[in-house]
């Protein structure tokens, strides 16, 4: 019977059933039924019992999805395994790099989502309680007085997470670009969710939908130029079109359809990014977003596109011709320089907090791109490693903003505390804290004996290794050595300020003042205004700050910021097993 | 049994982070866990050696795969133990001494309010020896060997409040940072030579290399970091003032242990200084010069501890000349080593009781006749004494006369360097016996002291000497058990030389250039001579209580031969000017173009910030135009 069917399924003209492997689609299967129920949770679950139920459903997922990964690293790249699946027909190539990126996405996710749980002392999570409320409305404070919660967070998380799974591992653009909305559109929602600042915070939001959307755009319009170029969407089929057509000279009209494409198609991912010029919205965007989510777009989202990125780049193996591969080098050689010096030049300037990560990401992603331009193997495993050193920094850094907070005047505990001046004395009131904190920042800047100093090191030494074929590097990575030089200004002085300035020094108290902090979100939301006062503004707060305590944290929090600090000292001083699983998983000597 | 060696290290060093870490809740039960872990390592220990026992001599050397720790290029480390009859040795030394110390603690720092970072310290210490002595790599070794100088940095320095303690840690951590600089350049050089750092790969290269400049460049500098670790001249000033620490890290740091790492480094390195007459020859002149440097300062300090610190100095140099002899030596440097460390731990921990029984008074003038008032440490304190003078069958006779024996036959038994390695020896034999004589006499013997006048009119502050109790008493008891039999029964039928053999190789044979019968007597001669001038001028007749003014040499001992001026004058000194002036140059140029640069970075910085105004259409318009500058960019610079 069976047989039969198949030969009439096989018939000219009739349907053919594809090939799915299920095994290998089993974790983005996980993610996406936990994000599917628990849009039916909202539905049909009790209010008192929702968050309980989201939590769990979340995490478990996340963790069930990792054992899986690591199952199909274990089966596919251990003692004869097959090195990899393609699944529907190219549509996602799950080779080692993939299965990679996508543990390195749920591992991350894992433990940023063990910061957006965690309510901390104030029994608070730090989403609105009802984020379609006029903010400043009596509907607000209706909501907050009930206590409800937006628990949506969490399914809007796991569709966040199922899209950059995907991401890294789409074969064609098409893919790419349905995994790129997956994975955007809940995060503009999300960002738009703070519980205080809700101002900055929706203003945020619109602004990464708006941009993001641009971007979006500016991606399918590459795309489509691509396939009209070579009447295909699949990545591997674009290229091999390339090194057939693009030859020696100046480019003619194909080539220049094939070029403005790759571009387009590049700087849609590159906003992702965050690369120059197109970084502009990350400064404003982690600064409004709630902080939990801030850590997690700030890690995953990073992460997941620099995987998308390398497949575009890197895809067959380097089957591009030179002079292919040539335009693609000096474009990114160009955003690598400007992602860099502006990330951390800018960022040396900044007096807040998650502003200062936001720029320390973008030069982040400056040093990746020296990673990925270095062309050779050695490039890509570096590029693996580096986004799991920053993404643990990252992640640990944003769980630790979480737990400084302001207090109004009454003592009752408000908002982060994310202006520099508000960490003095840190480092005496909370040295645990403040120590994880200081190997976050340590790690950032590359100091020896953390990961991210291991990081910066393949990364810039696989750039001066480079390939016969397009030349080496070594002019990227010495002025990423420089840009990372200056970073280290910045890193330091937040340590400096947290172990060695007393409050006193910066923070005047003042209850009339503090007054103003609770009026604080309208006088925000012109950021224009403000970030154009704030070029004034030295490290040193003016009078006025209110008082900051540290809260405690339910637990998750305080997890996820101790292994990640004992992770990257581990990753720092015994690199080797990481180095020789993306190794072989890679399958780069 | 011996794969599970890891435990050795891993359990005091669970000890020491618990107990850092879990703050002032583990303020009560803290020690006891310090003690256990101690305890637990000698048990493992003992389990690895009886496993070690059941196997063929020739099956003794084990390497014991942890992990693949480096792996940069052509250097490749891995992580692992050596366990053989040298490292074990070691092993059980420091984790029975160890736990008899850390028992010893439990009592001697009661009243300290600080206990559990002691002995979290303690624990930490025994680790990093532990690690030290089991390495299977020279770069491991490295890390233990740092470690304990880690861990003696912070014991020197417990109670720091006192500026002299710190000051004391310091000056040990700055000589030591000067002997690591050796151990980092030959390591460099053992890269250079063998490309490895492994023990195995090294150690078995080294005999069959041609080129002898290069060994004995490695072997030269492997002694310069032995020199510091313990305290060999031109190094061994740290030593006297590392003193300041707690009685019980003098015992089993600065004394028994640690401090003879160097020992350890040299025996251990055998091949490669085997390989290099030279440079064994240097050892054994530096061991000699020690030996009778150590003897003399100890001649004339009036401080129970400092004393006893000389004459540890001096013992190890007696281990070093032992090395430096060769094959004919490296056996006895270890016996040597194993029954000082001992004698001396129970020496120390007899001085720490005396001095909970006399308010921490370390004066030896301030004492006298306190064999009455405490009998058990008195006894115990004699048979430390009796050892280390060489008297059969006391521990130290066996190991010292092997020694003296063994210079006697240097070189062969040809030219120059039998007889004089050979009196130094023998003298510093007859040194040792007055100094320790002394010492023993002016503790427990003759008048008490402790309730004169002084010449100026003050009094002594008047003393209630006890007997300590019995957590301080039984480690002392135990160790002074094993200064009288232990070194007896491991010399039956060299046992001991025999079972080192597969490290060592066979005790060469060699033949005096003395009949051994006649060294043995001009030795106990000399002993007994020392004994007795020290009997005459300590016990039997008075001794002042403020010290004379004494001979130029005496006056000169008391300042450790003035050690610390030379040092001062030829390193502190132009070191200091040389900062100054690099200081300045760093404040005027390269600050001055730093914060230039800086400005110059503030002001692009906030150029570039104006960009940043907020606006959303500015944004896009930013990413459209950078998109149209790529493409002109890549259109102007493709082909």
């Amino acid at each position: 019977m069976i047989a039969q069917a198949a030969q009439m399924a096989a018939a000219p003209g009739g349907f053919v059933p594809p090939e799915v492997a299920w095994f290998a689609l089993t974790p983005l299967i996980i993610v996406i039924s936990a994000g599917v129920l628990g849009v039916l949770v909202e539905a049909f679950v009790p209010a008192n019992r929702r968050r309980v139920v989201q939590v769990i459903m979340a995490m478990a997922a996340l963790a069930a999805a990792f054992a899986v990964i690591v199952w199909q690293g274990v089966s596919w790249f251990g003692e004869g395994g097959s090195g990899g699946v393609v699944v529907l027909g190219g549509v996602l190539q799950l080779d080692g790099v993939a299965l990679l990126f996508q543990g390195l996405v749920v591992l991350m996710a894992f433990f940023a989502l063990a910061v957006v749980i965690d309510r901390t002392s104030t029994k608070q999570d730090a989403f609105s309680p009802s984020a379609a409320s006029i903010p400043g409305s009596e509907y607000e404070e209706l909501a907050r007085r009930l206590g409800l919660v937006q628990t949506e967070v969490y399914p809007l998380l796991m569709f966040a997470i199922s899209g950059m799974m995907i991401f890294p591992a789409a074969g064609d653009l098409l893919t790419m670009f349905i995994a790129l909305e997956v994975l955007s559109l809940p995060l503009y929602v999300l960002s738009g969710m703070a519980r205080r600042r809700r101002l900055l915070s929706q203003e945020a939001s619109f602004k990464y939908f708006v941009l993001g959307a641009f971007a979006s755009a500016v991606f399918l319009f590459g795309a489509a130029l691509l396939y009209g170029y070579s009447g295909s969407v699949k990545i591997s089929e674009i290229t091999t079109m390339a090194s057939t057509v693009v030859g020696g000279g100046a480019p003619d009209h194909w080539e220049l359809l094939w070029l403005v494409g790759i571009l387009m198609v590049i700087s849609g991912l590159l906003f992702k990014v965050g690369a120059v010029p197109f970084q502009a919205w990350t400064p404003d965007v982690y600064q409004g977003a709630p902080t939990p989510i801030t850590g997690f777009m700030a890690a995953c989202t990073k992460i997941a596109a620099f995987g998308a990125l390398l497949r575009l780049i890197y895809a067959g193996g380097f089957s591009g011709t030179p002079d292919m591969l040539e335009a693609v080098r000096i474009a990114l050689w160009v955003v690598a320089i400007a992602t860099m010096i502006v990330g951390t030049v800018v960022g040396a300037t900044q007096t807040d907090m998650k502003r200062m990560l936001g720029y320390s990401s973008i030069a982040h992603a400056g040093f990746v791109l020296v990673g990925i331009l270095s062309f050779n193997g050695a490039g890509i495993k570096a590029v693996i490693f580096y986004l799991l050193a920053y993404g643990m920094a990252t992640v640990g850094a944003f769980a630790v903003i979480t737990l400084v907070r302001e207090t109004g005047p009454g003592g009752e505990v408000l908002g982060e505390a994310t202006h520099l001046g508000q960490w003095a004395g840190l480092g005496k009131r909370s040295p645990w804290l403040a120590g994880c904190f200081s190997v976050f920042l340590l790690s950032f800047a590359g100091i020896p004996l953390t990961a991210g100093f291991i990081a910066k090191f393949s990364a810039f030494s696989a750039a001066v290794e480079g390939t016969e074929v397009l030349g080496n590097a070594t002019v990227l990575a010495v002025i990423g050595v420089l840009a990372s030089a200056v970073a280290v200004f910045f890193y330091i002085r937040v340590i400096v300020i947290m172990f060695f300035m007393s409050p006193a020094e910066t923070v005047v108290e003042s209850v009339v003042e503090t007054v103003d902090v609770a009026v604080l979100e309208p006088v925000v939301v012109g950021v224009g205004q403000g970030v154009a006062n704030a070029a004034h503004t030295s490290v040193v707060v003016a009078t006025g700050a209110p008082a900051v305590v540290v809260v405690r944290s339910e637990g998750p929090s305080a997890v996820t910021i101790t292994v990640m600090a004992v992770g990257i000292l581990v990753l720092g001083i015994f690199p080797a097993p990481v180095l020789d699983l993306i190794a072989r998983m890679t399958g780069i000597g | 049994m011996i794969d599970a060696a890891w435990l050795l290290i891993a359990i005091p060093l669970v000890g020491a982070a618990v107990l850092l870490l879990a703050g002032r809740r583990a303020n009560a039960w803290g020690h006891w866990l310090g003690v256990i872990a101690s305890g637990a390592s000698f048990v493992v220990a003992a389990l690895v050696l009886i496993a070690m026992l059941g196997r063929e001599a020739s099956d003794r050397v084990v390497d014991v795969h942890l992990f693949d720790w480096l792996n940069a290029g052509p250097l490749n480390v891995e992580a692992g133990l050596r366990i053989d009859p040298l490292s074990l040795t070691f092993v059980l030394l420091v984790t029975f001494v160890g736990t008899l110390i850390h028992i010893y603690s439990v009592a001697y720092m009661e009243h300290d309010a600080d206990r559990r970072r002691f002995f979290a310290y303690l624990n930490l210490f025994v680790a990093a020896m532990l690690l030290l002595v089991l390495a299977d790599s020279y770069l491991l070794l490295f890390v233990g060997w740092e470690g304990v100088g880690l861990a003696s940095y912070l014991l020197i320095g417990f109670w720091n409040h006192v500026p002299a303690n710190a000051t004391a840690a310091k000056k040990a951590f700055i000589v030591n940072r000067v002997a690591d600089v050796g151990m980092i350049v030959a390591l460099m050089l053992m890269f250079n030579t063998f490309g490895a750092l492994d023990f195995s790969t090294v150690l078995t290269a080294a005999p069959g290399m041609a080129d002898g400049g290069k060994l004995t460049a490695i072997a030269l500098m492997l002694l310069v970091a032995a020199c510091g670790k313990s305290a060999q001249f031109p190094l061994q000033s740290w030593l006297g003032d590392a003193m300041a620490g707690p009685t019980p890290v003098s015992a089993l740091i600065h004394a028994a242990t640690m401090v003879t790492a160097g020992v350890y480094l040299v025996v251990r390195s055998g091949p490669i200084f085997t390989g290099a007459p030279n440079a064994l020859l240097v050892t054994a002149i530096v061991g000699a010069i020690t030996l009778l440097f150590g003897a003399i300062v100890g001649c004339a300090k009036d401080d129970i501890k400092k004393a006893l610190a000389a004459s540890t100095m001096s013992q190890i140099g007696y281990m070093m000349l032992a090395a430096g002899l060769g094959p004919i030596g490296y056996a006895f440097a270890i016996f040597h080593l194993l029954t000082h460390g001992f004698f001396k731990a129970g020496m120390f921990l007899g001085a720490g009781s005396v001095m909970h029984g006399m308010d921490d008074s370390v004066n030896m003038r301030g004492f006298g006749a306190l064999s009455k008032f405490m009998k058990v440490t008195w006894i115990t304190f004699g048979f430390g004494w009796l050892a280390i003078l060489g008297i059969p069958p006391f521990s130290g006779f066996w190991s010292k006369d092997k020694i003296i024996e063994a210079a006697f036959a240097a070189d062969g038994g040809h030219g120059w360097q039998p007889w004089v390695f050979g009196s130094v020896a023998l003298v510093g034999a007859g040194i040792t016996a007055f100094y320790m004589s002394r010492l023993f006499f002016m503790t427990f013997h003759g008048d008490k002291r402790w309730a004169q006048e002084l010449s100026d009119g003050s009094e002594l502050p008047v003393r209630h000497p006890h007997e300590s109790p019995a957590l301080m008493i039984w480690p002392m008891i135990i160790l002074a058990v094993g200064s009288a039999g232990l070194g007896g029964v491991l010399a039956i039928g060299g046992g001991f030389t025999t079972w080192l053999e597969p490290v060592t190789g066979p005790v060469a044979h060699h033949e005096p250039v003395l009949p051994v019968a006649v060294i043995m007597v001009v030795t106990l001669v000399l002993v007994l001579v020392g004994a007795f001038l020290a009997w005459r001028q300590y016990a039997a007749s008075a001794v002042p209580v403020e010290p004379p003014v004494g001979s130029a040499l005496t006056r000169a001992a008391r300042v450790d031969l003035y050690q610390d001026a030379v040092n001062e004058n030829l390193l502190m000194r132009p070191g200091q000017y040389l900062t100054r002036s690099l200081v300045y140059t760093d404040k005027k140029v390269v600050d001055g173009a730093f914060m230039g640069l800086a400005g110059v970075l503030a002001v692009i910085g906030s150029g570039v910030k104006r960009m940043q105004n907020g606006f959303v259409r500015s944004y896009a318009a930013m990413m459209l135009a950078g998109f149209l500058v790529l493409v002109v960019i890549v259109l102007f610079v493709w082909n």
